[in-house]
């Protein structure tokens, strides 16, 4: 710490602590200490209070135990000369200043005026922090950026808010400077901020920026499995994300009039929070620096870094791995963009959706017929476009290589989508031949052809497949009747490669594929993917993992040998056990894929769905992750998922894709398919064509409609009660305990 | 007539003078008196172990007497006598520990006891290393047991000095086979003195293993249970603001000086002279107050818990009271001048002698009982306020001069210094080193001595290192050296320290110099550089740390008993003056070359200070270079050789 940023963040924790102290004092005497008090849909209480103090506040007056646990980690500021060591009173100060922001910010939600409110997003809930988990994960994101403050200029804000989009930096503002914040820089000039597009504004206060400590605070009791508890859990937690959570703080532009200071003593107090975390501040103001690692991997505080460079620089000062590829195309390119949408308004061009004939297709040539890098375009260019119409599109890509098999046809096939919408004004959707494109205009102004879907994918599929793949090459078909005969072959071929996959039993292969991708977050987790099991990260399929293998051998993906079966009931191999044990760490010994109440897999965290037991209902029942209500075992989906990710075996609860839903093996272990009691309506209605034609194949129509949905029943009493009404078959099945 | 002090603080240099004028002969007068001195002895090879003797090798090689009547030739003689020096400095640190362990027992059995346990967390912490059950007894069940355990550590008939299992586990290895790790501190200081008794051990290695198993039950024995109880007894340093050197001393005040090593009595007397009631009666007989100050390791001791200021160190001891400002001089054992019995008859002082351990003949002795300290303090109080109107005006003279210091720096606060609660860390430390923004860290330790340009050696070789990015910690009287001459606020990272040291200063908020206690203290050191291996990525072991010790100005048997438990714990460790042994080739070549091979660590001998902090650097270079560090971040005073 230099000694201005320590005295000034010392001061600025005193401030925020008499703060804090007096909202819950207010909110006390209008609602009582007995009030409840939460953050929306989250398992973990205040997430800050949780990890540093190991309290799970329920009522106003836990506030009070926080506060004062705040109030002791405050020392006084360093004196003017001989000084004391003052480095740890400052990181303590700075969590003192946590405890005391999320005591402000969770009041907000309890007193209003709601912190949630135009632009401003205020608390991340914990559905949000699975699905982005994924994208952190498996490298999509490589890390966070905590904006505190505002540019000069809104050009410079969009600049460089574009910069770390196309870098698949998530950005999360808060506070401002001198009553200018980023975000509302952003909004005037029109970017589209929210979770999709990895722009998450969480309020105008330097106080809200707790939300991004919460998050990272949470991805490591979510991903990483610590429970908080106590000293040792908490210190555990802050390594992980020093580790593991690769986030910073920008700092932008002075504060005016803070008495020869260039940022207030608020922003100081916070950063030592954060720096508490492992994350550093990078400034384009001069300030003092710290230079000395330790508390952080590398520098503490950089300063007077100019806004062009500072994402280079911060990227150097955290040491994230950013790959960032080049694409030949006039708009910007990153995963930042990937859930953006088009509006109908904005838009200049759209192809598929109901409108008109389009699909995809990857498939494998000879290495002589393909010239490598070639695109055509058959039919209209953009230009010949009407501003508003529909044309059709065919997508049609050969590849080739020597490693290059079949099976690895859909699984390059399905990166199109995640290729094409992380362009900036480009929307894509579906797969196959029910794809929706659209083109913005803004895009169109700055010159996006037709022809730039063929470079972003023969620049992508290179970068991505460069073992297996050799040469690319791409026909885009926008005429309406050039493109009827690719379509009907294209069908032709997704029959065939349904067919080849549908027919695949874990039987029939000798090797599983492992899933160790979390590790990085959830280091004993391993995830054993067959065929008819997929990961339960909905993401990863047997053919995927396969694939990931070729193209990389040392990749998260290995086969199994499954050797000798144990138990085909269960689904027990002594190959597979024997990977696991040394895969874990030795934290386990029996694994069981078709079983959740026995040895059952574990669960990294990014779970599509959770499939737990209803004991009552002699059944089991399924909720996935965007539902945020109540389930038949009492608990919603964030409790559950607090219970059971980070990589321990908890029998009777077990994560699933979605698509194991309608597989065979589906729980075959505890009776399967007809186990199945419960599950919410949306995730009945997207599983359900599959689910119908699996029930059709055993015989079983009927129980479809027998499956309860929370318009049925959210308590087990109300459940069987449904269950009894429609004689569902899991009554009569022996108990399932 | 005194020596000629060219590098001393102004306070020293006046108050030389002033003896001069006085009339009063110090250490420096005495010190001339006693020259020559005995070339065989400064060798090392005169044996008076036997009445066949004194015997001496002559110095002239192959010129006769090259044995002693016995056949003991000088490799034996030198090392039998290097090996009782070290059995008498593990002695005196040892005794000091046993003493603490022995007031920490009455003070678990006793509810009403003089002393009470400070540091409850510390006690826990020492429990698990003894294997004492922690949860759900109280503190005085846990605290009987650790210190019966710290106790059985002197005299235990089999096994080893548990209390050594806190070094990393591949130097406690290596002890083991090489058959030094030590098995009770008193057995071992026992069986030094048996082997080098008339005809035992003539095996000069055999004598240094010995030696060091010895020095180990200090470092790793006594010093350390001294250090460690201590912190229980008494409260765990935390850093705090203080001043140092004769000026402290305040005219209009009644005041006490303590002088010595322990911290029993000390630590009762700076509690005892806040009491209202003495000072109300000091001030009845016309004093502003009860004004304490300290002198030598008595002095480090309750100046890093209490804040109580320096008055000096071991060669101030006279002129503390040549001040004619000082009621009474309080001391108890270990570097007690006997002259300062009459200094002190010059002046209105009383000098009182407290342990039964160090009388001096004709001097006013109150033997001090842990049971009653209470009681004896009052009592040694009560004497020196009424010793105050036979103070004769006419005859003080305080110099002026003052420094500022900040000191109490242990093991266990690093982690809070670099991490605070939550993120208690020595991370930071070992990433600067790793980075290249420290180069290394040396301990500058020990003693004062009239030998040489009084404070040269220290100072010299302080800046010298910090100059060069390496962070220093210090105890004893070097400690006190650095604190007057400012080199102990935190201020002066920014005149001497190198910039890489200088960032780490300016990060942490901490001096460039480390005052982490008395001389009993190294034990900290020893903790801090297994917590420095621990933390991960400097090397298994001590020995591949990047790091050096040094006594400059060492003269006293616990500086060869530290600098060998330094050796034997595989740090290079450089001294001014040679060890007593210089008679002896095969001796010399052992210590300072042959015995790395075995321990990791050797000795080196270097008069001149600033080479030898360049022989330290070279040796922290060497071991950046083994472990593969990077190149230092920036541009150094004295280069790395390529």
């Amino acid at each position: 710490m230099s000694k201005i940023i320590a005295t000034a963040a010392i001061r600025g924790a005193h401030k925020l602590v008499n703060r804090a102290e007096a909202a819950l004092a207010d909110a006390i005497k209008a609602k009582g200490k007995d009030a409840a008090i939460e953050y929306p849909n989250t398992a973990y209480y205040l997430p800050i209070m949780y990890l540093f103090l190991g309290q799970k506040v329920q009522k106003l007056g836990d506030l009070e135990e926080s506060m004062q646990e705040a109030r002791n980690l405050l020392h006084d500021p360093p004196s003017d000369d001989l000084w004391l060591p003052y480095l740890g009173d400052t990181l303590d100060c700075g969590v003192a200043t946590l405890l005391a922001e999320e005591t402000i910010e969770v009041l907000k939600c309890f007193m209003g005026p709601s912190p949630v409110n135009g632009i401003w997003l205020g608390f991340t809930d914990d559905a949000i922090l699975r699905t982005q988990g994924i994208k952190l994960v498996d490298g999509r994101m490589p890390g966070f950026a905590a904006i505190v403050g505002a540019t000069k200029t809104n050009r410079e804000a969009v600049e460089l808010i574009r910069g770390l989009q196309e870098r698949n930096i998530l950005v999360f503002m808060a506070g401002n400077s001198g009553g200018r914040a980023i975000a509302e820089q952003l909004a005037a000039e029109g970017v589209e901020m929210n979770w999709d597009t990895f722009l998450v504004p969480y309020g105008k206060e330097i106080t809200s920026a707790i939300h991004a400590l919460n998050f990272a605070a949470r991805s490591a009791m979510t991903f990483g499995g610590i429970e908080p508890g106590g000293m040792k859990q908490a210190r555990e937690i802050l390594r992980y994300n020093k580790e593991r959570v690769h986030a910073f703080v920008l700092a932008l532009d002075a504060d005016p009039g803070v008495n020869g200071q260039l940022l207030t003593d608020e922003k100081y107090a916070t950063a030592a929070g954060a720096i508490n975390f492992g994350f550093p501040v990078i400034s384009d103001v001069n300030i003092p620096e710290i230079l000395p690692s330790g508390i952080c991997t590398y520098e503490h505080v950089v300063a007077n870094v100019p806004v062009a460079e500072i994402i280079t620089r911060a990227a150097e000062v955290r040491g994230l791995k950013i790959k960032i590829e080049k694409i030949p195309i006039p708009v910007p390119f990153g995963a930042g963009f990937e859930g953006e949408r088009v509006r109908k308004e904005d838009m200049h061009a759209q192809f598929g959706g109901q409108y008109t004939d389009a699909f995809e297709l990857l498939r494998m040539k000879p290495l002589d017929q393909i010239e490598d890098g070639k695109i055509e375009v058959i039919g209209p260019e953009i230009d010949g476009m009407k501003e508003g119409e529909a044309f059709p599109l065919g997508i049609l890509i050969d590849v080739a290589g020597r490693e290059f098999q079949e099976d690895f046809e859909s699984v390059v096939e399905r990166r199109i989508h995640h290729y094409i919408s992380c362009a900036n004004g480009i929307f894509h959707m579906g797969q196959r031949s029910i794809i929706w494109v659209r083109i913005s205009k803004e895009a169109k102004a700055k010159g996006f052809k037709i022809k730039h879907f063929g470079d972003i994918l023969v620049t992508k599929i290179h970068n991505d497949f460069s073992s297996i793949i050799d040469r690319v090459q791409v026909k885009l078909i926008t005429d309406a009747e050039k493109i009827k005969g690719p379509l009907e072959e294209a069908k032709r071929m997704y029959k065939h490669r349904d067919d080849r996959i549908a027919g695949m039993t874990d039987d029939d292969v000798e090797d599983f594929y492992s899933c160790t991708l979390c590790q990085s977050y959830a280091p004993n987790h391993v995830c054993i993917v067959t065929p008819q099991r997929l990961g339960l990260c909905g993401a990863y399929s047997w053919l995927d993992c396969k694939a990931s293998y070729q193209i990389d051998k040392n990749g998260p993906n290995e086969p199994v040998q499954k050797g000798e079966c144990l138990d085909p009931v269960k689904g027990q191999w002594k190959g597979v056990n024997d990977y696991i044990a040394v895969k874990s760490h030795g934290n386990l010994k029996n694994f069981n894929a078709y079983s959740m109440l026995e040895d059952p897999m574990t669960s990294c965290g990014c779970f599509e769905c959770i499939c737990g037991i209803v004991p009552e209902a002699n059944g089991v029942m399924i909720v996935d992750r965007d539902h945020a209500g109540m389930t038949p075992v009492g608990m919603k989906f964030s409790t559950l998922a607090g219970k059971i990710g980070g990589g321990i075996q908890t029998p009777g609860f077990i994560g699933i894709g979605k698509l194991y839903i309608s597989s065979p093996k589906f729980i075959s272990a505890e009776g399967g398919i007809e186990r199945l009691v419960w599950m919410p309506r949306t995730l009945k209605e997207e599983v359900g064509v599959r689910l119908k034609e699996r029930l059709q194949k055993i015989g079983k129509e009927d129980l479809f409609d027998k499956i309860a949905t929370e318009e049925n029943a959210e308590t087990p009493d109300k459940l069987l009660e449904f269950l009894e009404s429609v004689d569902h078959p899991a009554l009569k099945l022996d108990p399932i305990i | 007539m005194p020596k000629d002090l060219l590098f001393a603080d102004n306070a020293t240099r006046e108050m030389v003078k002033r003896a001069e004028a006085e009339n009063i002969d110090t250490i420096w007068d005495r010190y001339d008196a006693v020259q020559p001195q005995c070339k065989f002895g400064s060798l090392g090879v005169c044996c008076r172990i036997c009445t066949m003797g004194p015997c001496r090798i002559s110095l002239t090689p192959g010129k006769d007497p090259q044995t002693g009547a016995c056949g003991a030739n000088a490799d034996t003689i030198a090392a039998r006598n290097i090996a009782r020096m070290i059995a008498a400095g593990t002695a005196a640190h040892s005794d000091h520990g046993r003493g603490v362990a022995l007031t920490l027992l009455q003070a678990a059995e006793k509810p009403n006891f003089d002393y009470q346990i400070k540091n409850a967390d510390k006690l826990k912490a020492i429990a698990e290393v003894y294997g004492v059950k922690v949860q759900g007894r109280s503190i005085s069940d846990i605290a009987q047991d650790v210190a019966k355990a710290a106790l059985e550590e002197f005299g235990r008939y089999e096994g080893e000095v548990r209390i050594a299992a806190t070094a990393p586990k591949t130097r406690q290895e290596l002890w083991r086979k090489l058959r030094i790790f030590p098995r009770s501190i008193d057995r071992e200081v026992v069986e030094t003195m048996h082997r080098t008794t008339m005809g035992v051990d003539a095996d000069y290695k055999n004598i240094m293993k010995q030696g060091m198993r010895a020095a180990l039950a200090d470092g790793w024995g006594g010093s350390m249970v001294a250090t460690e109880l201590s912190d229980v007894l008494f409260g765990s340093p935390q850093p705090l603001r203080s001043r140092a050197n004769l000026g402290v001393i305040e005219a209009d005040n009644v005041n006490i000086v303590v002088h010595g090593h322990e911290p029993l009595l000390s630590d009762v007397l700076a509690i005892m002279s806040k009491d209202e009631d003495l000072i109300a009666k000091a001030k009845a007989k016309g004093a502003k107050g009860i004004g304490l100050a300290g002198i030598c390791c008595t002095a480090n001791e309750i100046l890093v818990r209490h804040g109580v200021p320096l008055a000096g160190n071991f060669m101030q001891q006279e002129l503390a009271i040549l001040t004619g400002a000082i009621e009474m001089m309080v001391v108890d054992v270990q570097c007690l001048m006997p002259s300062i019995a009459t200094v002190a008859g010059c002046f209105h002082t009383q000098l009182v002698t407290t342990s039964s351990k160090a009388r001096m003949a004709g001097v006013r002795h109150i033997e001090f009982h842990e049971t009653e300290a209470k009681k004896i303090c009052t009592e040694i109080i009560g004497e020196a306020i009424e010793n105050f109107s036979n103070r004769k005006k006419e005859r003080v003279y305080i110099p002026k001069d003052t420094e500022k210091l900040v000191a109490g720096f242990t093991t266990e606060s690093v982690f809070h210094h670099l991490g605070g609660k939550y993120r208690s860390t020595y991370r930071p430390l070992n990433d600067a080193i790793i980075a290249g923004r420290l180069r290394g860290a040396a301990g500058v330790v020990g003693c004062s001595t009239p030998r040489i340009d009084y404070e040269s050696g220290h100072i010299k070789m302080v800046k010298e290192l910090l100059k060069n990015d390496v962070l220093v910690v210090s105890t004893g009287c070097n400690a006190i050296t650095c604190a007057k001459h400012g080199l102990l606020k935190p201020e002066s990272a920014f005149e001497f320290a190198g910039k890489g040291l200088q960032e780490i200063c300016r990060a942490v908020g901490i001096p460039p110099v480390l005052h982490v206690g008395a001389c009993v203290d190294n034990s900290r050191i020893l903790r801090t550089l297994t917590n420095i291996v621990s933390e991960g990525g400097l090397g298994n072991d001590l020995s591949d740390l990047p790091v050096a010790g040094a006594a400059p100005e060492w003269m006293s048997e616990k500086a060869v008993t530290i600098g060998f438990y330094f050796v034997a714990s595989g740090v290079y460790t450089v001294i001014g003056h040679p060890l007593p042994m210089m008679g002896s080739q095969n001796l010399f070549n052992y210590l300072t070359r042959d015995i790395e091979q075995e321990v990791g660590g050797k000795w080196a001998f270097e008069p001149d200070a600033v080479v030898a902090a360049h022989k330290m650097i070279r040796h922290i270079d060497k071991k950046r270079k083994a472990l593969k560090l990077k190149p230092m971040m920036y541009e150094q005073a004295l280069k790395p050789e390529e």
